[in-house]
């Protein structure tokens, strides 16, 4: 036997290589899997460090040279032939390959923000202490050495002290314009919202003919009271515009010229050769909470992600109080209170089988059913008042959640039944002999002992609803949605609103911006964020799946 | 024990327990009430859910039949028009303005009638400014449209003019003004120098220049004139050229000129049609238009856009011809579909103006409706005979006839005429194109453009999507699973298990965006290291399993049988590494170092930066779980009786595993293709981000594909509620839902019956 194993052919013969084949199978899914969120994670997560700025000059042969500031995004290895396909001119002698790095070098009003450089023809290769970052509120990063503080035109410090200078200046402008921002955002939003709710009831009179002089001067006394309030707002407003302008930064490029950054347009000021590791990574921290707690900038590639983390949550857990009863009833009547048959498989097989019905037809019976019919009909019904423009009559937050309800009510349904049928038999009989009536041993007994396999079902449904995106793209989720759909103007939750989407985000970011290279970091961000929320949901129903099949284990004997 | 008995039963007679007190009654009763509205509440709300869940298919099928549903015509309470039956000519031409409220007549004297469609009331009536006892003796009407006519005169000259509408709000009542203009001049231009009576005249005219050609016996006169306009004092100043065409010698019977102003069709003689080239005054040649020697041309039309022409012949036969290249280069007039009214002489045709679609009308007064592209014919009425004028109004909804002296109008109800069964999945030739084909263009930014409603070009992207992912999803995940269920060690099963069902939860918008910005460019940069992959991969797996045969037993039995994956892995990543790595010279010195060009250079394949291999890729990923998932399920549940039978006869596991589990788990397994090939067929966001999203019916794995659901994604959200391409993304959804229900209900029927086998063993 041992002899026979030991030669090649009884090795084949014995079937060993098929067995070493399937394990490598194995071996492959695990490591698709793996590599694909270690790619993620590092690429979405590396995003937040302060990595080192070089200074270069960067000579091209036969051209100019040109000094560079920027950080090193990407290097790659690419044949010389690649190279001279791109219309560079690259020497026809030396090695195959040669090496190009994606410089990020920001100041897009002096053209793109990215440019591929060959490394080779990078010289004087240095990271000087003093090159400062800049994050602006508009137009990416900006890079260059500080030359000067002024307030309002006037020089205040040069040289060393202006980067104290530049910090303290800072510090206030970000409080001005913390505050400009929910003054505009908060007050005059919520005005806003006052004003067009006062038109529509008008409106709504008119259409009633119910438009008394009376409740007409109700409303104009209303509105007057808006204005006023409106103006005393905008005197403030101007106010703080005028203080938040006060100060800028004089700056100089890589090339020499000379900027002027008003502090108002600057988010943060960083200079990165000259942190220290432990200064690096409370910078990172910083960015990181930015990133989860803030505004989108700048069409979406900059910025955090807070309003699609927030619609996100909200719709599906409003998707969730609506999916949760529904799906349970059904489980409970398909096992409970149905007869048995032919007819009760074949519509288990049906729930099944929904669950595997691409999540697109759902989209698309979601825009067709729920918002052109339920919503057109709610708008003719209840805000005649806001016609033309339609108020349910269109994608919005409601919708999205109804679908996402429809979407995953079979995978509540089968985990709900999944636990109903693991009840032994006896616990119900049981409890029918002691005399309880077949409602209460539901509510008493079955339903309390298969509520973690409901709880199972939810999380799997709420996974799947965070993941999904094809049919939010018809049924209400937006690429910027102005305010959130939770705010402080009544009635507080706007059901018809449309929402921001972490999925979605991804998609439209990383697909449909003009600056595809100046999102990708924050794409892999956001989806290694979406990975993590609904790994954690996964592992927890797994979890609890484990944990439920232990304890009826005990039962069953 | 005694006495607790005796004790028990002495309290018992001292205080018994009364069950009947109205109080517990009352209880009993309420509770058993309870018990009966839980039931009901249950069951209604149940059957409610699962209701709601049916409703989806009903509501696509509800969406999805208009489509096919023909057209309805049904007749408006008739006018008395006192003002028609005073009139002693008949009616050249009728005409019905857009918003269905005013109608236009012509008669042969010149005078033109604009009337209230309403209650049949004139509005306004004009002369035409013909020269003193002159007759119309023919006419012709420009591209559907246009509302430009031209008339021959009995003195050999023509006449252009325009009927147009405006419409002003008086005192908040929307008011229709007609009025009739003269773009190219109140004056009758010339045509046959001689005087002769114009028999047949033909128009196109663009705003500045008018070709009009007329015909006078067997003469044919062309003219063409430019028109400039002072743009300071709005004088319009005309230039005319006669346009010099070899002559012919056959009776004419109808002329008709191609809005591009290039071909002029003269139909003649009884069925022949000689096509000019106006650009350089040549004859194109010569087509036979009817086949039958006794068949004859009754009526002629040009479609909408002027491209086609329409052909009526006297056995009721309609075909629609236009001009498409020879694989020589070639132009020639091209039968392209052929319709069937009935077996009378067809009397008219009457093209609709903002659709490839026409109304027929035969002698024995029938009339049909139909649509070219879709070769539909959509509705076939009986109207009575003697008709003498027919209209369609510019939204296609009205019908105008006047017969026998009264006007007769109708209500048309043809929504969707475009979508035909053959139009959505077999080849149509489509104006300007010079074959049949394939082609899925729902929108373009030019005005008269025809939406192109194949499904055939996103079925095959589907299907191409999918087989690219099982191609690579099968094998891996049926071999993954084999070996799980059948050779992992329990310990390993454990760890591999959450691995593979993470992979199941990745949202496919994570995997689609990494398919897109980060697969995509790193294959094109990396190809050859793709396909080093594939070959060397397979060959060091079978290598390192013979050189672990091959070690020593003390280092073999370190690591217990089931553990070959966990051995592997720093082999597959090593191998993995060495692929990418010697990718780059590979293709410097193989492929000119630039594979994906010297693909599309040597090979001639065509290659997209995002491809059915990414997506094959990325897919693949995704559908592996679902496989895997459902196979391993499968091949654990096999009896272990029967894999210990096989063993202890002598089998070797390897044996074991081929002979007798794969056997009993087959249906299983495929069972997990079909729901996997499901999954692929339905997958919306990968694809949407992985491919080019181009509707092309390439088979190449170099080139991208648009399936289905990510067409439905893309075109969904700016798509008209309720029109035709609408409805066809419904029939998209669909088609897409029947066909993954289909499969999983199959797949589904096949692991029950597979349960039910290994129960009974």
């Amino acid at each position: 036997m041992s002899d026979k194993r030991n030669t090649r052919t009884g090795w084949f013969k014995s079937g060993s290589p098929w067995i070493w084949m399937n394990g490598g199978a194995v071996s492959i899914a695990v490591i698709m899997t793996l590599g694909l969120l270690a790619v993620i994670a590092v690429r979405g997560l590396a995003h937040f460090w302060a990595s080192d700025l070089i200074q270069a000059n960067y000579v091209v042969p036969g051209e100019q040279p040109r000094p560079v500031i920027g950080e090193v995004v990407q290097r790659e290895q690419v044949t010389r032939e690649r190279l001279q396909g791109a219309g560079l001119p690259v020497a026809e002698e030396g090695s195959e390959f040669m090496v190009r790095q994606l410089l990020k070098v920001g100041n897009r009003e002096f053209g793109a923000d990215f440019v591929w450089v060959v490394e080779e023809w990078m010289q004087d290769v240095t990271r000087p202490r003093e090159l400062l970052a800049i994050e602006r509120r508009e137009w990416g990063n900006f890079y260059g050495y500080l030359l000067a503080v002024r307030e309002r035109g006037q020089l205040v410090a040069e040289g060393e002290a202006a980067w104290s200078a530049l910090q303290e200046r800072l510090a206030r402008a970000g409080k001005l314009f913390d505050e400009l921002n929910r003054l505009e955002r908060v007050d005059i939003g919520a005005i806003n919202y006052g004003m067009e709710r006062l038109r529509l009831k008008t409106r709504g009179l008119q259409l009633d003919d119910k438009l008394t002089a009376e409740a007409q001067a109700d409303i104009d006394a209303q509105r007057a009271e808006y204005q006023a309030q409106y103006r005393a707002l905008e005197d403030r407003l101007a106010e703080l515009n005028q203080a938040l302008s006060r100060d800028s930064i004089l700056m100089r490029t890589a090339a020499g010229q000379e900027v002027e950054i008003n502090l108002a347009k600057v988010v943060d000021v960083y200079r990165p050769n000259a942190m220290s590791t432990t200064e690096k990574l409370g910078f990172y921290g910083a960015k990181l909470w930015e990133f989860v707690s803030d505004d989108p900038r700048e069409a979406n590639t900059e910025g955090g992600v807070f309003p699609a983390i927030f619609g996100t949550v909200l719709m599906v857990m409003i998707m969730a109080v609506i999916v949760t009863p529904f799906g349970v009833i059904a489980a409970v009547y398909l096992r409970e209170y149905a007869k048995q048959g032919p007819l009760t498989r074949l519509i288990r097989i049906a729930v099944n089988n929904l669950a595997g019905v691409p999540s697109i037809v759902y989209g698309v019976f979601g825009l067709g059913f729920f918002v052109y019919v339920l919503g057109g009909s709610i708008d003719q019904l209840f805000y005649r008042e806001a016609a033309p423009s339609p108020v349910f009559g269109t994608p919005g937050l409601m919708w999205a959640s109804l679908t996402l309800a429809i979407l995953t009510l079979p995978v509540v349904i089968v985990s709900t039944e999944e636990g109903l049928a693991r009840i032994p038999r006896m616990i119900r009989e049981g409890s029918l002999a002691l005399g309880a009536t077949k409602s209460e041993t539901l509510w008493r007994v079955v339903i309390p002992m298969a509520s973690p396999a409901m709880m199972t079902g939810l999380i799997l449904a709420v996974a799947r609803a965070a993941g999904e995106v094809a049919p939010l793209m018809l049924v209400g989720v937006v690429k910027l949605a102005p305010t959130l759909p939770l705010n402080g103007n009544y009635p507080y939750l706007h059901l018809d609103q449309k929402i921001m989407h972490l999925g979605f985000h991804i998609f439209d970011v990383g697909f449909q911006s003009p600056n595809v290279e100046a999102a990708r970091p924050l794409v892999y961000a956001t989806a290694f964020l979406l990975v993590l929320v609904i790994a954690t949901l996964n592992m927890s129903a797994v979890y609890i799946r484990n944990h439920l099949r232990e304890k009826y284990k005990a039962l069953d004997h | 024990m005694n006495d607790l008995a005796t004790n028990s039963m002495t309290s018992e007679r001292t205080q018994r327990v009364d069950f009947n007190t109205p109080a517990l009654q009352r209880k009993r009763r309420r509770r058993a009430l309870k018990d009966r509205l839980t039931g009901w509440y249950v069951s209604i709300g149940g059957l409610g859910v699962l209701a709601a869940i049916t409703l989806i298919f009903f509501y696509l099928f509800y969406e999805v039949a208009p489509l096919f549903q023909g057209a309805e015509m049904e007749e408006r309470a008739p006018h008395e028009a006192a003002w028609l039956a005073e009139a002693d000519e008949h009616a050249m031409l009728l005409s019905v303005e857009e918003q269905n409220r005013v109608g236009m007549r012509l008669d042969s004297s010149g005078e033109v009638v604009f009337f209230d469609l309403g209650d049949s009331s004139v509005i306004h009536r004009q002369r035409l400014p013909l020269p003193e006892g002159v007759q119309i003796t023919s006419h012709s009407v420009d591209v559907p449209g246009s509302e430009r006519i031209a008339v021959g005169l009995s003195n050999g000259q023509a006449l252009v003019f325009r009927h147009s509408y405006k419409i002003t709000y008086p005192d908040n009542v929307k008011t229709i003004t007609p009025a009739l203009e003269f773009p190219f001049g109140e004056a009758p231009v010339t045509l046959d120098e001689q005087g002769r009576p114009l028999e047949h005249v033909g128009l196109t005219a663009n705003d500045d220049t008018l070709i009009v050609a007329g015909s006078s016996e067997r003469e044919l006169h062309v003219l063409r004139l430019a028109r400039e306009e002072n743009l300071m004092t709005g004088e319009v100043t005309l230039e005319q050229e006669k346009v010099a065409l070899p002559q012919i010698a056959d009776p004419i019977m109808s002329i008709h000129i191609d809005p591009r102003q290039q071909w002029m069709y003269v139909l003649n003689g009884r069925a022949t049609a000689d096509v000019f080239n106006l650009r350089n005054g040549s004859l194109n040649g010569r087509y036979k238009l009817l086949e039958d020697g006794g068949n004859r041309i009754t009526a002629s039309a040009q479609l909408l856009g002027g491209v086609s022409l329409l052909i009526g012949d006297a056995k009721g036969g309609i075909g629609q011809w236009f001009m498409a290249r020879d694989p020589d280069g070639q132009a020639r007039l091209k039968a392209v579909r052929q319709f069937k009214l009935a077996q009378s002489p067809i009397a008219g045709l009457v093209p609709e103006a903002r659709r490839k679609g026409f109304l027929a009308l035969d002698e024995q007064g029938r009339l049909g409706v139909f649509y070219t592209t879709s070769q539909r014919q959509l509705l076939e009425v009986e109207l009575g005979q003697g008709a003498e004028a027919l209209a369609i109004s510019p939204r296609a909804n009205r019908v105008l006839l006047e017969s026998g002296g009264a006007l007769r109008s109708f209500n048309l109800d043809n929504p969707h005429p475009e979508v035909s069964w053959h139009a959505l999945w077999g080849k149509v030739w489509y104006e300007n194109y010079d074959s049949p084909a394939y082609i899925w263009q729902s929108t373009s930014a030019s005005g008269d453009f025809e939406p192109k409603l194949s499904l055939s070009p996103l079925a095959f992207g589907t299907l191409k999507a999918a087989f690219y992912a099982m191609l690579l999803a099968a094998p891996l995940a049926i071999a993954a699973a084999i070996y799980t269920a059948y050779f992992m060690a329990p310990a390993m099963r454990r760890k591999v298990k959450p691995v593979i069902e993470l992979m199941e939860a990745l949202p496919t918008v994570i995997l689609g965006f990494f398919a897109g910005l980060f697969l995509a460019p790193f294959l094109e940069l990396h190809l050859p290291g793709i396909i080093t992959l594939l070959i060397v991969l397979p060959i060091a797996i079978l290598a390192t399993g013979y050189g672990w045969s091959r070690l020593p037993e003390a280092i073999r039995l370190r690591v217990p049988a089931g553990w070959e994956s966990a051995i592997l892995i720093p082999v597959v990543l090593v191998v993995g590494w060495f692929s990418f790595a010697v990718s780059g010279y590979l293709e410097a010195w193989l492929f000119g170092g630039n594979m994906p060009l010297w693909l599309s250079h040597e090979m001639g394949i065509k290659f997209d930066q995002r491809n059915a291999l990414v997506v094959g890729l990325a897919m693949g990923f995704a559908v592996i779980p679902n496989i895997y998932s459902i196979a391993e399920d499968a091949v654990f549940s096999v009896p272990k009786s029967l894999t210990f039978g096989s063993l202890a006869l002598g089998a070797t596991p390897w044996q074991t595993l081929t002979r007798v589990v794969i056997l009993t788990a087959s249906p299983g397994i495929f069972s997990a293709l079909m729901i996997g090939m499901g999954r692929a067929v339905g997958e919306t966001m990968i694809v949407l981000m992985a491919t080019g999203n181009t509707p092309i019916m390439e088979a190449n794995i170099f080139e991208g594909m648009r399936t289905l659901a990510a067409n439905v994604a893309v075109e969904m959200p700016e798509s008209e509620v309720g029109g035709t391409h609408f409805r066809v993304l419904f029939l998209a959804a669909l088609v897409l839902l029947l066909f993954t229900f289909v499969m999983n209900t199959l797949a589904e029927l096949i692991r029950q019956r597979l349960r039910v086998k290994y129960s009974s063993l």
